[in-house]
């Protein structure tokens, strides 16, 4: 095998895609449901960056990949590593360990392409108090549950968040007959008046209130509230979906010591999407929760020229890249290693805890010398990210410190 | 032959008791088997190191260790004998650790050790500083509590005990007619009668005895909040770090579980004898739980946490368990067991038979027949699971069917689980029979296939 790619979703698809065609050799797709898309499988309804909706987007990646000649294997979950190298001077990964319903294999690969995706933060780790009822899910679960099994997953259902993905929570459940009592934004985005069409009527936003606690035993009964003002009340429902609060899926990439970024939590990767691992690559949400499946499908295409380069022969590992950190109100960068000599990111892209009202000034220092100040053209926010063009990556000292990236 | 409560204790007592040539069945409210404080413990093995000497408690707790850990040999259930470690993080804590290894050896334990911190150290790379010494007590394990309660009901259920769920008992009322009592139950479930009783119902023991006329004891719930953290945090600690109990109260416990995940906790809540469902966490609660895991276990709050329960001790105003026979009216109350009802389970079991035997009830030792033997799907880390082991999935490839991916669950263990004489009614319950949906990413991304599956099941 010369490259096996784990995960095949918008970016492991336009990775095998990329690679095949680009003449890499045996490229094998590893994905652990019954079929092809990830997130496009259940992203029905045409969206932002899906004009089209997801799952025709989903065939037409899968067959590209597969008239690449790529090999596509579903139903095979990757659970570990065999044979680790040594960190830093390894001569490629260790072998993927993978389960399917034809057995365990080890499988060997000059490189790795990681495409795992993204989740949500569920309501256990986002530590809201309350009993522990059915019918508490997130976005996942109720577009899984609504697309792809046909279940009505309640009556009466509260949204929490305010985000794009609270949007597509709201269309799921009104379409599968559960009334939306309302949406619970702490923050929310605009825009919801303007898609309350699309939407299936007025939506009731709770702007600026929070869930606290949850009530019912058995099944969910209701959802206790605080506004803005301090008050509180209870929303009677038998159904919470959690939304937004994604985090990248990088379990594989942790059991085989691949370096994260504090910032997005996933692994860390220079400009070529090479991970800390030799023969390690990441791509789309995995490394940035979360993008939207174009913007993960471009990534996957732009992996394939480093990949090449390595498998190759094409130099040394990046050894000693500097990372690059934010400070908030930033949460994070991509790409967060910069390789002094090697190619420069084009841009870097910045995501910010909360939406930031502009002009967004941000400067880029490294050991308090200031490289850039730049005023971003796009807004910032939790689901948008803003580009920051790369052009004082080459006056970066490899010698130096972390590149700190402010918001001025 | 009536037992009242289908959690540990009570599972227990109607597996010892189908032994013997009676008819027997058990009542629960509850729609499954260990709905109460039997599936939201610690889910640790104790030795009974620290218990009161000389009490039942402290008698039936060392037995009760002794028969769980061979129960559990026997019939799967995952136990891991890592031992614990009772950390001292001032000069009050450290002075009380002879005092402990004392009371530990008056119970019967002498393998304590008192270790310094060097040694406390090395053998707990991750613990916060400040820590000055500790009580070693080997023998402490951690044990699955889901499957306990699973293994007692299942082989109860095939040596015939009826087992009557979603019942619950609304009255009691003697027919003396006959020769000798015999209690008329009512339940939401219809009239039953039986000669013997047993009242096992955890926290609602003081309610079902009122029912027959007795008022020894009230139960007042104490809650303990848990966390559960991420299995990236199992490798952070390996013995059971339980905290020194001193005059100034009783700090919280970092464990980890045979799921492979880190426990914290348990908060200790006294709560109104009203409040018996108040199973709900707390902001506060979890808030103090993260503020005194961070101090021992630093690394350990910036993992995920996969899950926060309360459980509700069966707290009655007395520091040991309330077991009482009523002789002239053939019944027992077993209440009181607060949280050691896991571990003493067993020994509960043969007390309580012991007990009903005195009251008349013929347990002749000649007619005692051998239990159908009963082995349990593993849930336990430390041990081989499905969808690594190539024998069975060659022999099955559901077996190598990853249904539930953060625990890697396999659609054969739930296929199973689902055919099983004791069968999951909800997603708790499969969790606890097979561990879907107990992970990091809490259904996000197997929810949906999970309830299609129950559903599937149901139809």
């Amino acid at each position: 095998m010369d490259v096996l790619v784990v995960g095949a979703g918008p970016a492991g698809l336009a990775a095998a895609a990329g690679l095949a065609s680009a003449g890499a050799g045996a490229v094998e797709v590893l994905e652990r449901e019954s079929a092809p898309g990830g997130a496009l499988r259940y992203l029905r309804s045409p969206g932002p960056g899906l004009p089209l909706g997801g799952p025709g987007y989903a065939r037409w990646l899968t067959t590209a990949a597969l008239r690449a000649g790529a090999v596509l294997r579903t139903g095979v979950s990757a659970t570990g590593w065999a044979d680790l190298p040594d960190t830093g001077a390894g001569p490629g990964p260790g072998a993927v360990e993978t389960t399917g319903p034809g057995g365990l294999e080890r499988i060997t690969a000059r490189a790795v392409v990681l495409a795992t995706g993204a989740r949500e933060r569920p309501r256990s780790a986002r530590l809201v108090p309350g009993t522990r009822p059915a019918g508490v899910l997130t976005t996942g679960e109720l577009l899984r549950s609504v697309e792809l099994f046909g279940q009505r997953v309640g009556e009466r259902a509260v949204v929490v968040g305010g985000g794009p993905v609270a949007r597509r929570a709201v269309l799921a459940l009104r379409r599968s007959g559960t009334e939306v009592a309302a949406v619970v934004a702490e923050e929310a985005v605009g825009g919801w008046r303007r898609s309350a069409g699309g939407l299936g009527g007025p939506v009731p936003l709770l702007r600026g209130a929070r869930v606290t606690g949850l009530a019912g035993r058995g099944r969910l009964s209701g959802v206790a509230v605080a506004g803005p003002d301090g008050r509180t009340a209870v929303l009677g429902c038998d159904t919470v979906v959690f939304t937004g609060d994604w985090v990248p899926d990088q379990v594989l990439a942790r059991y085989g010591g691949v370096v994260l970024d504090p910032g997005t939590g996933g692994p860390a990767v220079d400009a070529g999407f090479r991970t800390s691992a030799p023969g390690v690559f990441a791509v789309g949400n995995t490394l940035h929760a979360v993008e939207r499946a174009p913007s993960a499908a471009a990534e996957g295409r732009a992996v394939a020229g480093p990949v090449l380069d390595f498998l190759r022969g094409g130099g040394p590992w990046p050894a000693g890249p500097v990372p690059v950190r934010v400070a908030g109100p930033l949460r994070w960068a991509v790409p967060n290693l910069l390789v002094p000599g090697a190619a420069a990111p084009d841009a870097v892209r910045l995501r910010a805890l909360r939406p930031l009202p502009r002009p967004v000034v941000v400067e880029v220092r490294q050991d308090g010398r200031l490289l850039a100040r730049h005023r971003l053209r796009s807004p910032l926010g939790p689901d948008r990210s803003a580009s920051l063009p790369g052009g004082w990556v080459d006056r970066v000292d490899p010698a130096g410190g972390p590149v700190r990236i402010a918001v001025r | 032959m009536v037992v009242v409560g289908a959690g540990v204790v009570g599972a227990a007592i109607a597996r010892e008791l189908a032994r013997h040539p009676l008819r027997i069945a058990v009542l629960d409210a509850a729609e499954d088997v260990g709905e109460g404080s039997s599936k939201a413990n610690t889910a640790i093995l104790h030795t009974g190191f620290d218990a009161v000497p000389g009490t039942l408690e402290a008698r039936l707790v060392r037995e009760g260790h002794r028969l769980l850990t061979a129960y559990a040999a026997e019939t799967g259930i995952p136990v891991e004998p890592v031992g614990a470690l009772l950390v001292a993080w001032d000069g009050t804590q450290l002075a009380a650790l002879p005092a402990l290894a004392a009371k530990a050896e008056a119970n019967g334990h002498r393998t304590t050790r008192l270790i310094d911190a060097d040694e406390l150290y090395t053998r707990e790379p991750h613990l916060g500083p400040g820590a000055l010494g500790a009580l070693e007590v080997p023998g402490e394990s951690l044990i699955c509590p889901w499957t306990t309660v699973l293994a007692y009901a299942v082989q109860a259920v095939r040596a015939g005990v009826d087992l009557h769920l979603n019942c619950r008992l609304e009255g009691v009322t003697e027919d003396v007619s006959g020769t000798g009592t015999v209690h008329e139950l009512l339940s939401s479930r219809g009239r039953l009668r039986t000669r013997y009783l047993v009242n096992a119902a955890g926290l609602y023991t003081d309610e079902v005895d009122r029912l027959l006329g007795y008022r020894d004891f009230t139960v007042t719930p104490r809650r303990g909040q848990l966390l559960v953290f991420d299995a990236f945090a199992r490798s952070l600690v390996r013995h059971i770090l339980l905290p020194v109990p001193t005059a100034l109260g009783k700090g919280v416990l970092v464990a980890p579980t045979v799921h492979g995940k880190v426990l914290l906790g348990p908060t200790a809540e006294d709560l109104d004898p009203s409040e018996k469902t108040a199973t709900g966490s707390t902001q506060e609660g979890t808030a103090r739980l993260r503020e005194q895991g961070a101090r021992i276990l630093p690394e350990l709050v910036a993992e995920e946490v996969t899950a926060v329960y309360a459980g509700l001790r069966a707290a009655t105003g007395q520091e040991d368990y309330r077991i009482t026979a009523h002789p002239g009216r053939r019944c027992v109350t077993v209440g009181g067991i607060r949280s050691t009802g896991l571990t003493a389970s067993l020994a509960i079991a043969r007390h309580v038979a012991g007990l009903l035997a005195d009251t008349g009830l013929d347990l002749d030792p000649g007619a005692v027949r051998p239990l159908p033997p009963v082995r349990m799907p593993n849930l336990g880390e430390a041990f081989p699971r499905p969808y690594a082991d190539a024998r069975l999935i060659a022999a099955d490839p559901a077996y190598g069917t990853v249904v539930c991916h953060c625990e890697r669950v396999t659609l054969g263990e739930i296929r199973d689980a689902l055919a099983s004489e004791l069968p999951p009614v909800s997603p708790g319950g499969l969790l606890r029979r097979t561990r879907a949906l107990a992970g990091r990413c809490q259904g996000f991304a197997c929810g949906a296939a999970v309830r299609a599956l129950l559903e599937g099941a149901a139809r």
